[in-house]
């Protein structure tokens, strides 16, 4: 029986259309629509199926981030995970918290907590970074399975079927590990409202990066945040014909 | 914000690391060929300036050490052979870097952000203890970069303060080294030792295609739900066997089972920059621009008139793309 500790992120919703701030230090969060990073939404229900599975016993959902990121744990725990840690880090310093600082904080509680697996989603859709699995594999020593699309464990390893450039790829990994997933690993599951209800009795500890021995000092520094580069307004054109001679107007066709 | 202190010591830092710059690359390839977009690779880590070395690791590296070596402006090629390195786990390679870094102090390692890239160097940062920078679609200095976050909705300049930067680079945005003029001295690196247990390879699916390959052609042909189904790619196939394009997808046609999962154009998918893209059948949701908003000229095909794709596209024909995909076909004969 396996221990599950999957991290979630809260995120501007995937939605929204996002804003650059006037300053270009960032872009605007505060009254934006805000939800569970969907991958990670993805490592929930699939950590979730183990415990349904009976593969594991015990699902941990982690967050870090300041006081409204227990809104994504208590999410996890309305879908089903059986207890939450919010690692409370303040809005200011969540500003400049990065993958490296997060997987020293997942790796630091896959250890307390005696995790056998750690799940999370490939990528948090505002960094775009796609490191947090593989880095926090790199801490912890463990094999890691990225873009996994299908888990299956036997005794003491996992086989993993991961999204690569060409096509699908198999690897079998021994426990512990940490796996990262890919969109199409699982269909997640809606909280329903007697689960939301349940969700606030389970329970939620509350620890900071310290506590865990973990240096935040930013490692990275965001000098400007700004909007992309607009491309030309297009044409509508009116048949193919004329789709073509335009083609061919830009050398794009012989 | 930063205080003067800190940006002194920053600046002290990269002037030195000017001086003294070398740069890793660390070469794709499938035991057969090269894979191109470590020649997009090259084409940043000559940007950064300094001595460039290029590791190839594999089971077989000859192919893939025999079209770097014509590269110019290249030191050296590290080639570590080995069973060690089948299926290219990055619990196998990531001790190998490490100890190659530790030999040679590089200033700056390098691969393309490909899944291969993606999978390996975090876990290298990890091990080296920085912090790496993913995809970058720029470089502006040996320590700034620039990279897209939020799909592509926003573009954010980065300064590394670790001592080495570990950086993978979107292809789609430096031009491919042409690998010539050049004659790269090999130097053969132990493998064997990096052996692992922690992860084995069992085996790969590859689609298989004659089409070009999707994240370097020059034209892409993409079909979305308005395809309908998975047979009714074939309008896209014949088109794009016209226009010598590679076939992409977005994710609902991915979701949809039409196609798999590796012809996704998009944030999660494939960062796509062709000269032509055309889309058909595609709304354009953020997710799916944020993979293709980069092509030269985008072409939208689409029976709504709303659809936010034509907010992109050079050229938009509203229009039932099972009448148009084949008159397309049939017209550019």
């Amino acid at each position: 029986m396996a221990r599950v500790l999957v991290g979630v992120k809260r995120v501007i919703d995937y939605a929204v259309k996002i804003r650059v701030k006037p300053d270009k230090t960032g872009v605007v969060t505060d009254g934006v629509k805000h939800s569970m990073n969907p991958f990670d939404e993805i490592a929930v229900e699939e950590a979730i199926r183990l415990k349904e599975q009976k593969v594991a016993n015990e699902v941990i959902a982690v967050s870090c981030g300041p006081q409204q990121a227990q809104d994504v744990l208590r999410t996890a725990l309305a879908m089903g995970a059986d207890k939450a840690i919010h690692v409370e880090v303040s809005a200011k310093d969540y500003e400049t918290l990065q993958p490296i600082h997060v997987s020293k904080i997942l790796a630091k509680i896959a250890q307390n907590e005696k995790a056998d697996l750690v799940i999370v989603g490939k990528q948090a859709i505002d960094d775009d970074c796609n490191q947090t699995a593989q880095m926090t594999a790199g801490f912890l020593d463990w094999p890691q399975a990225t873009f996994a699309s299908k888990i299956e464990k036997s005794d003491n390893h996992i086989v993993v079927k991961r999204e690569i450039d060409g096509g699908l790829e198999n690897i079998k990994c021994k426990l512990p590990a940490v796996i990262s997933a890919d969109l199409r690993l699982n269909e997640p599951r809606y909280a329903t409202l007697p689960n939301i209800m349940k969700a606030k009795k389970k329970p939620l500890t509350k620890v900071t990066p310290k506590d865990l021995g973990v240096d935040t000092t930013p490692r990275i520094q965001v000098v400007s945040v700004e909007d992309p580069p607009v491309r030309q307004a297009g044409a509508i054109i009116p048949d193919v014909d004329t789709l073509i001679t335009k083609l061919k107007e830009k050398g794009h066709v012989a | 914000m930063l205080c003067n202190r800190t940006r002194h010591v920053i600046h002290g830092f990269s002037s030195q690391a000017r001086r003294l710059q070398s740069t890793l690359v660390i070469a794709e390839h499938d035991n057969k060929s090269l894979s191109p977009i470590t020649q997009n690779a090259i084409t940043a880590a000559k940007k950064l300036g300094g001595e460039i070395t290029v590791l190839v690791a594999g089971v077989e590296c000859k192919p893939a050490t025999e079209a770097i070596a014509k590269a110019s402006g290249l030191s050296k090629i590290l080639v570590a052979e080995s069973e060690a390195f089948k299926g290219f786990t990055p619990e196998s390679l990531t001790p190998l870097i490490v100890d190659l870094q530790k030999k040679s102090s590089f200033t700056h390692i390098i691969s393309g952000a490909s899944a291969f890239g993606k999978a390996l160097l975090p876990r290298v940062a990890a091990k080296l203890d920085v912090s790496p920078v993913s995809d970058i679609i720029g470089v502006q200095s040996p320590d700034t970069f620039v990279r897209s976050i939020y799909a592509g909705n926003a573009i954010q300049t980065v300064t590394a303060k670790d001592p080495i930067k570990v950086i993978t680079v979107r292809g789609t945005n430096f031009e491919a080294d042409k690998l010539e003029g050049g004659s790269v001295p090999q130097e053969t690196v132990p493998g064997d030792s990096f052996k692992t247990d922690l992860t084995e390879f069992i085996s790969q699916e590859l689609s298989k295609s004659d089409r070009p390959d999707l994240a370097s052609a020059n034209v892409v042909v993409s079909g979305g739900r308005g395809l309908k189904s998975g047979d009714n790619f074939k309008l896209l196939y014949d088109l794009a066997d016209k226009l010598n394009a590679a076939v992409g997808a977005s994710r609902a046609a991915v979701d949809a089972g039409f196609v798999p999962n590796d012809l996704q154009v998009g944030q999660t998918g494939k960062i796509v920059a062709p000269d032509l893209y055309i889309a058909v059948g595609i709304s354009g949701a953020i997710q799916h621009l944020a993979g293709m908003k980069d092509s030269k000229t985008i072409v939208a095909i689409n029976k709504d008139p709303e659809a936010p794709i034509f907010q992109v596209a050079d050229y938009g024909l509203v229009a039932d793309l099972f009448k148009a995909v084949p008159e397309l076909t049939e017209k550019l004969k």
